[in-house]
């Protein structure tokens, strides 16, 4: 009797969120994967009946330099944000009561502003009227025909710029947990300073090392709206193409062809740390949830 | 102990690197210049001519609608999700993590392209329901998370001695679970009211014809229209956001 009305207690408490995310996240991306085989019609939606014709049409001679130009770039965002994000997180996590508060609210505070608004902050500054090329120029580093806007680089500044508190925050999280006693420790049995933090540091603080990637790797990989400010067209990455498919071609089953893509990109590096994860330590969340 | 300067000389560079661009963007919203690359003057014309822009107050009415409706929803279920999540160690539950896990990894377009695809499958007309519809499936997972980090230190045993004293499910639940949960369940409310009101990808995806919200209404402004104008949107915004949070953080305070 008791056992019944507790599964009948957890299934009453369950099911929204259950039927609501199966009909409204599950089933639609299973249908990126669908759509890839239908054939697109010409009112922007698709026709009946199956083909291969858009699986066929990715292999476009673009296609392997923009795929090429997505990975390196989230994977240098993700390199570059780790390395800054370390030392960050490891000053926070040694700082003291006031002084921690405030410097984890300055590492948040300018992230209240709208995603929209930091990048166009961005293509202000890099602008050739902008401060920063004024800058440059005064001090004779670039020439006026440098560009700093519109080019790889500038999508990896910028991108570093907005993924950068993903890595700060669980990295520091983990490292607010850490004994920093065997630092010091290390350094009584003769580790230099470098060496201490390298091989005691580093390695007690890995999770959050871990979920840091994972933070700025994937959605990186998905970027659309900073290649699409910053970037121009030597700047492109999936999710431009993706979006020009749906908004200035209208073909559906084309953008499901290239998300389909993506989706799998994506899958990979999360089911591996999953998989790690489960191994090293058992069934506990990813996420730390007061970070 | 022997500590080196470099970790704190790499994090005064990195606060730096977030203010600059926030700060250019203050000054400039007063600056007379169009571009900002030089100080022409201080004035407050972007601001009258923002005030008079009939469209931009016409993305906040939507986007206020939106996110209104979309946390209302999303605290019922993200709720109820985490009470399930919290209380029951089953094989459905592991299924269910994954499920509301899933959404806060995977990059937003995903979510965008999956939910127009469903729509255009299913011939729902693409406005404002459906950019709710939309708002309240990210809401769900960002809700149940914060809702489950309280339910950490939460004493069932309460819950249980007031189902024996023969209380039925929803006096537990209006008398005891709300009441008890509620620090959880308002932070949880602000942040999925947030993730609303600033939303652009998944919105853009799913929206139709005269269902502009205020980051699509800022999007086309970067793309075509004035930048000191977004300069003075911005400012304001990051004023409003500001009393906003401060004003939440004394809530909180106070709650415990």
């Amino acid at each position: 009797m008791k056992a019944s009305t507790g599964k009948a207690n957890e299934w009453f408490l369950s099911l929204p969120s259950l039927m609501w995310l199966l009909i409204l996240f599950l089933l639609p991306t299973l249908l990126i994967f669908a759509i890839t085989f239908k054939p697109p019609d010409q009112f922007g939606g698709f026709a009946p009946g199956w083909t291969l014709h858009t699986v066929e049409s990715l292999a476009q001679p673009n296609y392997p330099a923009i795929i090429w130009r997505t990975i390196y770039l989230s994977i240098l965002t993700t390199v570059v944000c780790i390395l800054m994000a370390t030392p960050v997180g490891y000053v926070i996590a040694r700082s003291r009561g006031k002084w921690r508060q405030i410097l984890l609210l300055l590492v948040i505070v300018p992230f209240w502003t709208s995603f929209l608004v930091r990048i166009f902050a961005w293509k202000v500054l890099l602008h050739p009227d902008g401060a920063i090329k004024q800058a440059l120029l005064a001090c004779h580093i670039v020439s006026t025909d440098t560009s700093l806007l519109y080019n790889s680089g500038s999508v990896l500044l910028v991108m570093v710029y907005n993924f950068l508190p993903f890595a700060i925050l669980p990295i520091y999280a983990a490292a607010a947990k850490f004994d920093f006693r065997l630092v010091e420790a290390a350094q009584d049995l003769g580790a230099h300073k470098f060496q201490s933090f390298m091989r005691v540091f580093i390695p007690g603080i890995w999770r959050g090392l871990i979920t840091a990637v994972l933070m700025v790797f994937i959605p990186a990989l998905g970027s659309y709206v900073i290649p699409d400010i910053v970037g121009g067209p030597s700047g492109e990455m999936i999710g431009n193409k993706i979006a020009q498919r749906v908004f200035v071609d209208r073909n559906l089953p084309h953008a499901s062809g290239l998300s389909a893509f993506l989706t799998v990109a994506v899958l990979i590096p999360m089911t591996l740390v999953m998989v790690m994860q489960k191994r090293k330590q058992k069934a506990e969340p990813l996420i730390e949830e007061d970070a | 102990m022997r500590r080196s300067k470099l970790p704190l000389i790499v994090t005064a560079f990195v606060i730096l690197f977030f203010y600059l661009p926030v700060f250019v963007l203050v000054v400039n919203s007063f600056n007379a210049a169009r571009f900002g690359g030089a100080w022409e003057g201080f004035t407050l014309a972007w601001y009258a001519k923002l005030f008079h822009h009939r469209e931009i107050w016409a993305s906040v009415r939507n986007t206020l609608i939106i996110a209104i409706s979309a946390t209302a929803l999303s605290v019922v279920i993200g709720t109820t999700a985490a009470l399930a999540l919290h209380r029951y160690q089953s094989r459905l539950q592991q299924y269910h993590y994954l499920l509301i896990y899933t959404p806060l990894v995977i990059p937003e377009i995903l979510m965008g392209i999956g939910l127009l695809l469903f729509f255009v499958a299913i011939g729902v007309p693409l406005g404002l329901f459906t950019i709710f519809l939309a708002h309240v499936t990210f809401c769900i997972s960002y809700v149940a998370m914060v809702v489950l980090g309280r339910l950490q230190n939460f004493d069932f045993s309460v819950v249980e001695a007031a189902l024996d004293l023969g209380a039925d499910l929803p006096t537990v639940a209006w008398r005891i679970l709300i009441p008890l949960l509620s620090p959880g369940i308002i932070s949880g409310a602000l942040l999925a009211f947030t993730l609303s009101i600033d939303d652009f990808v998944i919105s853009f995806f799913v929206a139709g014809p005269g269902s502009t919200t205020l980051p699509i209404r800022i999007y086309s402004m970067i793309k075509h229209g004035s930048p000191p104008l977004i300069n003075a949107l911005s400012t304001i915004l990051l004023v409003v956001t500001f009393l906003a949070v401060l004003i939440s953080q004394n809530f909180m305070e106070e709650e415990q």
